[in-house]
């Protein structure tokens, strides 16, 4: 690593103060989510409430998420795929169900 | 504006629904009773406890020192849902909420977070350039106003109790509920009398 390199990376997520949006305007949509959004929250909340996943994990699956494709992805995307690998990693779901 | 889903997210989110049913784990009744229940929460029950706060010195101090249980004193189930942390606006000093990490917001008060909110934008400035975002949204204070930005996180939410503007005096909790909108109570903007 050359010495003027930052000592410390912050991860995708990870954005506060993150410089890459400093002169990034605020967009100022305030509209509530679309049924996709709704209808992933509905299933993130029941799979929840039934003990199979919990909110660190979301943010576990999130957070593990490429950082390119992190930025592509739109919010309730990016919960998608949390949960159905969370679904898959604990063997709820089979991949076959997925494809 | 928020992008629509692509439509390889839209099938995913079907067979991943399709293979939770077909193995007994929820039904489509249960999604649509969850999002009925999601959609009730508004701003409005934020609003309601700020105005009561600006009327009732008891009912201040409870929100200030148990946020969870002024919630709860205004009807709401808290059960299941992270502790409600209330921050206190004075002449001197200001609060912003953001969630840096992710999107966290006490949802039980204050319903779906706005796009905004969840923006990278958003939660890289906040912390950074407070000022800045509040001028976005037409908000200027003097610099005698310190701004304090506070992280939201998964185990704890924050909503701010804003100050009473002047030219109130005298109104019911009714009226003064309706100039507390939900930017008011993230911190992004100030109650205005109209």
């Amino acid at each position: 690593m050359p010495d003027d390199a930052p000592a410390h990376t912050p991860a995708t997520h990870d954005l506060g103060g993150a410089s890459r949006f400093r002169c990034t305007p605020i967009d100022p949509d305030d509209s509530p989510p679309d049924d996709f959004g709704k209808r992933v929250d509905a299933v993130r909340q029941l799979l929840a409430q039934k003990k199979l996943m919990t909110v660190d994990e979301l943010r576990r699956g999130i957070e593990a998420i490429p950082a390119e494709e992190y930025h592509a992805l739109g919010y309730y995307e990016r919960w998608l795929r949390s949960i159905a690998s969370l679904m898959l990693e604990k063997g709820v779901i089979a991949p076959e169900e997925l494809r | 504006m928020a992008a629509p889903p692509r439509p390889e997210s839209v099938e995913l989110l079907e067979k991943l629904v399709a293979a939770l049913s077909a193995r007994g784990i929820l039904t489509e009744e249960e999604i649509a009773e969850r999002q009925a229940i999601t959609d009730r929460a508004s701003p409005e029950t934020g609003a309601r406890m700020v105005a009561k706060a600006w009327t009732d010195p008891a009912y201040r101090a409870l929100l200030l020192s148990d946020g969870t249980a002024a919630a709860e004193a205004m009807g709401v189930t808290m059960a299941g849902a992270p502790p409600l942390g209330v921050l206190e606006d004075t002449p001197t000093r200001h609060h912003l909420v953001v969630c840096t990490l992710c999107s966290c917001y006490p949802r039980a008060v204050l319903g779906y977070p706005p796009h905004w909110y969840k923006s990278a934008a958003y939660r890289a400035r906040a912390v950074r350039d407070p000022r800045g975002v509040l001028a976005e949204w037409g908000t200027h204070l003097p610099d005698s106003v310190e701004i304090r930005v506070v992280d939201s996180t998964a185990d704890y939410r924050w909503m701010v109790l804003p100050m009473r503007p002047a030219g109130t005096e005298g109104w019911s909790e009714e009226r003064l509920a309706s100039i507390v909108t939900r930017d008011a109570l993230v911190g992004v903007a100030l109650p205005r009398v109209p």
